[in-house]
Formats: structure tokens, sequence, C-alpha cells
């Protein structure tokens, strides 16, 4: 008798090395596909299940998961570029300049790296505003709005540090204009600039300051706090949806017009309110 | 309904054994009931494939525009000779743009860092939470407050001559303006959405609109010596 594909598949899910891997094992029920999640130190950072309706385009754009998919491009490109690139002046133009035109598709590599780190960008400020709009900054989820303002400015400073290491025009005036805002700040200002640079002005020591800030310190502190912040999904409910707040399903349980009620009348009270049918089940 | 009572009242325990208690369940703070059970799908295989499938379509995306078009590599650092205009990377030409009219403490230091701060506060504010209509409740005092932070604003702008930021502002304070005299039972369904607009989506609207404006203006119209200029006579 013939085998399936999925039969192959599934004997190589059986076998003693597949399973001392994978913790969850085999099979496809609903306690496999919610262990698969859970027994993965990656994956457990989700919930098991997500509300069907939360997956329609309409309700999130994919904004934060395609955000994600910009990061994931930047490292995957950023890692090959790193290998052909000394940050010190003026090697570093010289490397660029062999991206560009001497390695086996250095020129692609930069211009996707180039071109994520601006769809990356972008993507933050869409999905903030996505979530603004949306009202899912709400309770439980207000410090998972703040992960996300600390995720938005090291968003800016990745890609701010990696504007430097070209090392052209582009890239010295455009740092030189922007840290000289740092030595605006009151008081301390210029030593904040000194500390930036390495120094009263764009040099050697700045581009080394920043290749150490954009390959090692910022993606470290990305990666910490892009964990925080889908794990506090999970703890703080799964992905928001408005109708499934405890005062909006109160207001239509009622038989309440929906639209015409706000979310919450009183956040303290919101976590864990009985629905008033469940209230008058209880006389 | 037609109890509208906050709370349902009974009687425990054998009064003969003990006293009488009088139990009181309050419609809010009872013990936890599920509120609803939507319809849920498991994340595995169904939700990953679905981000697998959105992030390779973007990956794609983003592949054909790094074959089609190169990124800049303009000519060697020289700090003797400074490009005229010396622009920072787009998404900070709002900020550079306002340091055309603000000194740097102000449009470099303070705007940027109230904005931070603003959005992190965002969600500790019950009035953002509730979000009801800014304009329904206690309109005569909102009304009077919103003229006169839109007139303030204004003539603040004018007299600078951002004129880039005072058109935007302008356009927001017409919108809020229509919003403030229509009824939540509008016929109208634009002016009966307008009307159930809160304030935090008021102020987010108007810095968004700023920012997109701030930023497509320092992009596309902005030459030598940060003079306006339009995108087809080139920089």
């Amino acid at each position: 008798m013939a085998k399936t594909v999925d039969q192959y598949f599934e004997d190589v899910r059986e076998t003693r090395v597949w399973r001392s891997v994978f913790r969850s094992g085999t099979g496809s029920s609903t306690l496999k596909r919610a262990l698969a999640i859970q027994q993965n130190v990656f994956l457990h950072l989700f919930s098991t299940k997500v509300r069907t309706r939360m997956l329609s385009f309409s309700a999130t754009w994919y904004l934060g998961t395609l955000t994600l998919g910009t990061f994931l491009l930047l490292v995957a490109t950023g890692i090959p570029l790193m290998l052909y690139y000394h940050p010190s002046v003026p090697q570093a133009y010289a490397d660029t300049k062999d991206l560009q035109f001497v390695v086996s598709s250095g020129l692609f590599l930069r211009n996707l790296h180039r071109w994520s780190a601006h769809a990356m960008v972008f993507l933050v400020f869409a999905h903030m505003f996505k979530v603004f709009y949306r009202g899912a900054y709400r309770p439980p989820r207000e410090f998972n709005w703040v992960i996300g303002v600390v995720l938005l400015l090291i968003t800016l400073l990745l890609s701010y540090t990696g504007y430097l290491l070209p090392w052209d025009q582009l890239a010295y005036w455009a740092i030189t204009v922007g840290s000289n805002i740092a030595s605006a700040v009151p008081l301390v200002g210029d030593k904040i600039h000194f500390l930036l640079l390495g120094g009263h002005a764009v040099n050697a020591n700045a581009l080394l300051r920043f290749y150490v800030l954009h390959c090692m310190i910022l993606p470290l502190t990305a990666m910490f706090f892009v964990a925080i912040h889908f794990w506090r999904i999970r703890k703080d409910g799964g992905l928001y949806s408005h109708s499934s707040e405890p005062g909006v399903v109160r207001a239509r349980t009622a038989g309440e017009m929906p639209g015409t009620i706000t979310a919450s009348r009183n956040i303290g009270e919101q976590r864990g309110t009985p629905s008033p049918a469940g209230v008058k089940e209880g006389k | 309904m037609a109890d509208t009572k906050d709370f349902v009242a009974g009687f425990d325990s054998n009064a003969k054994r003990s006293p009488r208690r009088i139990v009181f369940v309050t419609r809010r703070t009872s013990a936890q009931v599920k509120a609803e059970t939507e319809e849920q799908i498991q994340t595995f295989p169904e939700v990953l494939f679905r981000a697998a499938v959105a992030i390779m379509a973007l990956a794609t995306a983003l592949i054909w525009i790094a074959l089609i078009f190169n990124a800049p590599l303009e000519g060697l650092a020289d700090p003797s000779h400074t490009p005229n205009p010396a622009k920072a990377p787009w998404y900070f030409l709002g900020l550079q743009e306002m340091l055309h009219y603000f000194p740097p403490v102000v449009a470099g230091v303070l705007v940027p860092g109230l904005v931070v701060m603003a959005l992190v506060v965002i969600p500790y504010f019950k009035v953002n939470i509730e979000a009801d209509g800014f304009f329904l409740k206690d309109r005569k005092r909102r009304v009077r407050v919103f003229y006169l932070v839109a007139v303030l604003l204004s003539i603040f702008l004018g007299w600078f001559h951002v004129i880039v930021a005072l058109v935007p502002t302008l356009i927001m304070a017409g919108l809020m303006l229509v919003a403030s005299q229509s009824p939540p039972k509008s016929a109208s369904a634009f002016r009966r959405y307008l009307a159930t607009r809160p304030l935090s989506y008021w102020v987010m609207t108007w810095f968004l609109f700023e920012l997109i404006v701030l930023t497509a203006v320092g992009t596309f119209f902005r030459g030598p010596g940060w003079s306006w200029i339009w995108p087809w006579q080139g920089a």
C-alpha cells in the first residue's frame, strides 16, 4: 500500500530524534495543537487560541505581524552585510562600494536591508495608529502600549544609527543635522552630544559607536522588548476586540443598541465583570 | 430592563441556628463569570500559517522593490563640503521642518519630548478609556475650551509663520466645529460619526495629520536653504 506524503511526515515526527527535539509530540488533536504552542520556548509567548474574528484583515491589517516580518528580514540581510563591512574611516565607504559593485548579490542585500528598514519605520507608525484607533490600549493593555512606544523609539534609533554606516555624504550630513539636536538639550546637551558621537563632531569614533549600537545593543534591546510585547498580548487577554469587552457585552445583553454604549464605564470594575444574564440566573 | 436596582438581595442560613445573613450580589463586583464565548481558532497551525503567509507576501514585495530600486549612495563623506539642503532621514523631516521655525530647544527637545510623554500616558487617562464623544457631555464648557485652544494655537502658529502646521490645524478645527454642532442622532452618517469622536481621537488625528503634512513638506517641498520648492523643480 502506497504511503501518502502526510504519512511520511508523520513517520518522521514519530522518530526518537524528532521526539527528543519537540516536546509536544505528534498528533493533530486540539490538545496536541495547544501543546505545540505551549511547549515551545518561542511560541509559548503567544496564546494557544485566537478569536476567529481577529484573523480578518480589517481587524488588525496584520501590521504587528508585518513589522515582525521586516525585523526578521533586517536580521537576515544585516548579518551577511556585517561580513563585508569594517566600521572604520574611510574603509566603511570602500566596503559599501564593494557591496554595490564587487560582492555577489551585495547590491541586492544592501537594497533589501535599506528598503526593509524604511518599511519597518513606516509599519511601526502604522501599527501604533491602528492600535490607537481600535482603542486597543485600554486596560489591562496599558503597559503593552507603553512597551510599544519604547519599541517605536528603538526602531527610530536603529534606523538612525544604520543611516551613518555607509559613510557617504548623505549619511554624514544626516547624522550631523540630527546629532546637533542633542546639543540643544538644556544643561547636559553638549555632554549627550559628546557621549553619542565620541567626539565633538561626526568622526571615526561616532562611526564605531553607531556600528555597535546598530548591530549589537539596539537589536538585542529590541528583541527583549518584542518578547515582552508578544507575551503581554497573551497575558492581557489576547488580541483586543472591542465587542468582547465586558461593558459592550453587558450593554448588548441588556438589549440596548451596541453602538451607543461605550466600552467601559469604570475600568476598575471591568476585570471579571459578570454579564447581567449571569446575575439573573443567580437569583 | 425592568429591574432598575443595582444588586439582588437574598436571605441565607437557618435563622434558628445562626444569625440571619443578608447577601448582596451587586451587578458589578460579584465573582467572575465568563462574559462571552466567542468562536476561537487554534494558533497552531492556522494562525501561524496566516502570519507566515503575510510575512512572505511582504518579503516578496520588498524583494521586488530591492531588485528594481537601488539604495542611494553618494560620494565619500566630506566634512568640509556641506550639501544644501542637508536633510535628515524622512521620518525626522517633520522635526527638521519644525527646527526651521523654532529654536532647537523647542523643536528638537521640548516638542518630541512632549509627544513621547503624551503617547505614553494615553491609556492612563479615564477619558481616553471611556472614549465618549467629546462634545456630548458638558457641552457648553467644552465648546468654549475648544474655541480658546483652537484660536490660541492658530494665533501662535500664525505669529511664527508656520503655515504648514497652521493649515492642518485649521482643517481639524473646522471638523471639530462641525462635530460640536452635530447631534449624536443627526441624519447624516458623517456628522453622527464626528459627534461621537472622543477627545483623544481629535488630538491623535491632529497629530497624525501634522506628522504627514510636515514630513511630506520636508521630503518634497524643501530645497536649498530650506526654501520652498515644487517637487518638479528638482533640488
